[in-house]
């Protein structure tokens, strides 16, 4: 079946198609520039917005820290139900949607592909388990491996090529896509319920420190051409003077960057951009931030960007959710998990007249609004961390509309909006920068080719949205905006339409990419390291890895590794 | 012969993955490296097997092809208001996915047996929170070993030597060799004094109880604390025994919860237990490196039920502000864990969930079982992989044998000759492959190691026949 999409005003960055009347024509779930059956189905999107669909590179919806979530707030989810409909089922949610739901949510915002950003590798089956629960959209898991016994080890011993072939098995076994560090060697630490405090901290036991690790495993990443970059959740997260750790952590790959190629990818940066020495004197360091990455090419970001709610914080950082239960005195879940990593989940509620919270909203926007290319910025929340995904479209009319911005502005902590530099920028996103900081800078930065783009052979997954730019206004008109990237009138997924005006119309599965790294050698696990798995884990070696018929839909993306 | 390794047993939460099992003819011939409970299951598991389905006619079950048990059961699911499924902890993750799907399309109640055994643990995990990990975390680093109201030596006989004290780890050394030299030194002494009975004939001498080390003076290394209303075989394993009145483990728990923060208690005893001798064991809880509290049935079922493991919770979570500290509930059946994972990530809710107004609603008290069972509520039942006839409460039964009742199960139990419909499944673990959650939520594959009988489906199979016959049915077909 082929379907063309007429008239819209397409933004396609990718392809420098900024707002131009297109039309888009699919077929076998690619877009294509002139159709072979006969089959054709014409929908007229004239006076709407088309992008590709949306491309989330961080994103908690699926793994066992998210059921965690699940399974400790009942109340998150006794305010928020979807009944049974015709093609969907049901759910539950408010910020830790059940699977089902999450799908159906991410589809009617015109999202078509999200990265789930905290694999365990031990219980990595059940992250696919609940990734092929998740209808609507394509997925990848990054398997955590910044704590991981014998990459620590091979770090320690200088075996970085070893340290790779033994990744790419990694990857292989976990069906994971890529390599990712969560407060590298602190959650190690945290196995003695301990923490390091810098990059160049001595991790407990191994006599390494993260900013080994770090150098480590980009040197790793590179040598494995893995499609995305690391991506990196720093050390000393949501601590007050963390920013200059996080310089710290983009400085420290600096050199091992060929090119304007980026080696880093700082994850809900927000969190890791506080000045000051302890809470009540916290204060904004996204301009220092937002400085270095102006000024340098190997690095990308993404926000994690607060919105005023209830959610919940759920993060492989044990010891700073063990921090913020004794900060918040909410409900406190922790899970270590053997050999690997660790993971913590508190409930949280962001209030506006908390002058810390308040602060964090603005280092968001800050963020955001300082540097200047969109290429390196990407929009996200953390969901659930900072706020739910289906906070996006609040969050674009913010990006869009200084209006929007300064509404609520007026309504924060008076001391945080006295001390915060936002109220002083004027930069307003345009249609074309959104489509980057969603879709297309995403999908370029997780190396995914046939994503976040409109041009020939790309995925046919669209997302049009009921807006007429020539008409808009948007920094006065932000409620507009924000109803629009609420519901899509149509979002098309494979060629074909699955939601029309925010209603789920057809379910799909959705695929899931992972990293099949080709090594020079044929890679099997040695001897040596079975026996030391039968030392170090509490399961057989065989049942470890999962194989491919597992995943429903499994997706392998070819990698080219130089070991 | 071929041999089949890494089998996971499915029996009880350690779902222990290191099973070799040998099989010949599609029969297994011996089996290595499990424990008693286990080695049984893979040895007589085809014993009691019920391979008909079978159908209620006037009085008594009549056989049936499996057609026409699956007509009947949609029959009975669709045509009643409030059907209620149950079950589950014996099936696999698979299988569950179908119960879910099936239980929304009829809008019916779906529970699991931790209605019945770690349902308080699970309001109380939600009201609070839970410090937990891997069982691996404890096999490497746990120094200070703790079970309260569980007795793993008879029922989770692998999990002190796999996961705990008697594991070796990267920085624990294992405990065995000391328990070996403990245990033939008692036995001798034993000998010894049955022999001096002997010779000087006074008849009357009992053999005294076996000694511990007092608390005060704690041993070096690893430590095994059990915690007990009674003496289990468990607690003779133990560095140490505290033997808790019955009913009295809030008390012993709050008691704690007081003296790790160096408030002095004004009595002299709690819960039968002196407070010097209390004194001393939050000493040892405070001064480990790295502690865990398993707590079973006996703190769960006890009176007090969720207010036990409050207070358990809360004492875990106080002592982290000294030291590393978790806990994690001794899980009994080998995927009762799965069955709650499945049904969060799907629902929302790990354990009774209400579908009938069409989205997922939770309240155990409300929602579970027996309280539907009891009130009187339900109108058709359905239970997978699961007895409730022998384990439930009599008036629960007198109303679940009331209306019809549907049984897919593997054996023939008491619940399924009460039952108006009964399919036979296969075996998860022995016969049909499937997903399962061991206790610490670690996902491991269920093997296949025989071919179920001929004719014989997994519960995943029959359910989604189940369904497809529901979904004729409520479209009007016949």
């Amino acid at each position: 079946m082929s379907l063309l999409l007429k008239n819209g005003f397409v933004y396609d960055p990718l392809n420098g198609v900024n707002g131009e009347v297109m039309d888009i024509l699919t077929e076998g779930g690619k877009i294509v520039e002139r159709h072979r059956s006969k089959d054709l189905k014409i929908i007229d999107v004239s006076g709407m917005v088309v992008m590709p669909g949306g491309v989330d590179i961080h994103s908690h919806i699926a793994g066992s820290e998210v059921n965690a979530g699940r399974l400790l707030r009942p109340e998150d989810h006794f305010k928020d139900v979807e009944v049974k409909g015709k093609v969907t089922r049901s759910g539950v949610g408010y910020s830790i949607p059940s699977t089902f739901t999450t799908g159906y949510r991410y589809t009617k915002m015109g999202y078509t592909t999200v990265m789930v950003p905290s694999m365990p590798p031990l219980e990595a089956r059940h992250t696919h388990e609940e990734m092929d629960d998740t209808p609507m959209i394509d997925k990848a898991a990054y398997p955590l491996l910044s704590d991981w016994w014998v990459v620590l080890e091979h770090i320690r011993d200088n075996k970085i090529e070893e340290c790779a072939a033994h990744i790419a098995w990694i990857m292989k076994a976990t069906k994971g896509y890529a390599i990712k560090l969560v407060n590298p060697g602190g959650l190690e630490a945290w196995g003695f319920g301990k923490n390091v405090q810098s990059i160049d901290d001595p991790v407990p036991n191994f006599g390494i420190t993260p900013r080994e690790i770090i150098r480590g495993l980009c040197k790793v990443n590179k040598l494995l051409n893995l499609p995305h970059t690391i991506h990196v959740h720093t050390n000393n997260l949501g601590k007050p003077g963390n920013y200059l750790t996080t310089l710290k952590t983009m400085h420290c790959v600096k050199d091992l960057a060929e090119e304007t190629k980026p080696v880093i990818h700082i994850t809900h940066c927000q969190f890791s951009a506080y000045k000051g020495s302890d809470w009540s004197n916290i204060r904004s360091g996204a301009e220092r931030i937002a400085r270095y990455v102006n000024r340098n090419s190997h690095v990308t970001i993404d926000l994690g960007q607060i919105a005023f709610t209830d959610t919940t914080t759920m993060t492989a950082d044990g010891p700073f959710q063990y921090g913020l239960y004794q900060l918040s005195g909410n409900k406190w879940m922790n899970h270590d998990v053997e050999t690997e990593t660790s993971s913590g989940v508190v409930p949280f509620r962001y209030r506006r007249k908390s002058y810390v919270h308040a602060t964090q909203w603005t280092i968001g926007l800050e963020l955001a609004l300082f540097i200047r290319s969109p290429w390196k910025v990407f929009l996200t929340t953390d969901h659930p961390n900072a706020a739910p995904f289906t906070t996006y479209p609040l969050i674009i009319s913010w990006l869009m509309s200084r209006h929007a911005r300064e509404r609520l502005l007026k309504k924060i902590n008076r001391k945080a909006r006295r001390r915060c530099v936002l109220t002083t920028i004027d930069r307003e996103y345009d249609l074309s920068e959104i489509a980057i900081a969603t879709r297309a800078g995403t999908a370029k930065a997780l190396g995914l080719t046939w994503k976040g783009h409109l041009g020939v052979d790309a995925d046919a997954d669209v997302a049009v949205y009921a807006l007429n730019p020539r008409r808009l206004n948007p920094s006065k008109e932000y409620e507009l905006i924000e109803k629009a990237f609420e519901r899509t009138a149509y979002t098309i997924k494979g060629g074909e339409v699955v939601s029309r005006r925010g209603e789920v119309v057809k379910s799909v599965l959705g695929q899931t990419y992972w990293a099949d790294v080709k090594t020079l050698e044929p890679n099997e696990a040695s001897s040596e390291f079975k026996q030391r798995f039968k030392d170090y884990w509490t399961v057989q070696y065989e049942n470890y890895p999962i194989p491919e018929n597992y995943l429903h839909s499994s997706k392998p993306v070819p990698v080219k590794a130089e070991v | 012969m071929t041999v089949v390794t890494g089998v996971s047993c499915p029996v009880c939460g350690c779902l222990c993955d290191d099973i070799e099992v040998d099989v010949t003819d599609n029969r297994v011939i011996s089996v290595k490296n499990a424990c008693a409970i286990g080695e049984a299951k893979f040895l007589n598991y085809a014993q009691h097997r019920a391979t008909t389905p079978l159908i209620k006619n006037g009085n008594s079950l009549i056989e049936a092809s499996l057609e026409v048990a699956i007509q009947r059961s949609a029959e009975i699911l669709v045509n009643s208001k409030y059907p209620i499924i149950y079950g589950w902890s014996n099936a696999s993750c698979e299988a569950v996915k179908k119960g879910i799907a099936l239980a929304e399309d009829v809008g019916g109640v779906i529970d699991n047996t931790s209605t019945i055994c770690h349902g308080p643990s699970i309001m109380s995990i939600q009201d609070l929170g839970i410090s937990s990990c891997t069982l691996g975390q404890l096999r490497h680093r746990a120094d200070l070993v703790i079970y309260w109201g569980s007795n793993p030596w008879s029922a989770h006989p692998r999990h002190i030597e796999r996961y705990t004290v008697f594991s070796e780890g990267r920085f624990q050394n294992s405990e065995w060799n000391d328990y070996v030299t403990k245990s033939s030194s008692i036995q001798s002494q034993k000998r010894l004094r049955r022999a001096s009975d002997l010779i000087s004939k006074t008849g009357d001498s009992t053999i005294s109880e076996v000694s511990h080390l007092p608390l005060t003076y704690p041993k070096m290394g690893r430590k095994l604390i059990v915690v007990d209303v009674r003496r289990t075989r468990s607690t003779d394993v133990a560095d140490y025994f505290l033997q808790v009145e019955p009913g009295k483990d809030f008390e012993l728990l709050q008691a704690l919860r007081l003296l790790i923060k160096y408030d002095e208690l004004e009595v002299e005893e709690v819960a039968g237990v002196p407070v010097k001798l209390l004194e001393d064991f939050a000493d040892i809880l405070i001064g480990c490196d790295f502690g865990i509290i398993f707590f079973g049935l006996g703190l769960t079922m006890s009176s007090g039920k969720n207010r036990n493991i409050d207070a358990a919770l809360s004492l875990v979570r106080d002592l982290n502000q000294r030291t590393k500290f978790l806990i994690m509930p001794m899980r009994g059946h080998f995927n009762v864990t799965g069955a709650n994972t499945v049904s969060t990530w799907q629902t929302g809710y790990p354990y009774a969930v209400d579908f009938s107004q069409g989205y997922p609603y939770y309240n155990p008290g409300e929602t579970s079982v027996i309280d539907i069972l009891r009130r009187g509520e339900s109108d058709a039942s359905l239970i997978v992989a699961s007895d409730p006839v022998a384990h439930f409460p009599k008036t629960a039964i007198q109303h679940l044998v009331k209306n019809p009742l549907i049984v897919v199960d593997p054996l023939e139990t008491p619940t399924s000759l009460m039952a108006d419909v009964f399919i036979p499944s296969a075996f998860v673990g022995i016969e049909v492959e499937g997903t399962a959650y061991r206790m610490d939520h670690v996902p491991l594959p269920l093997k296949k190691v025989v071919d179920p009988p001929k004719g014989i489906l997994s519960d995943e199979e029959i359910l989604d026949k189940i369904i497809q016959r529901v979904h004729v049915l409520q479209e009007g077909g016949i």
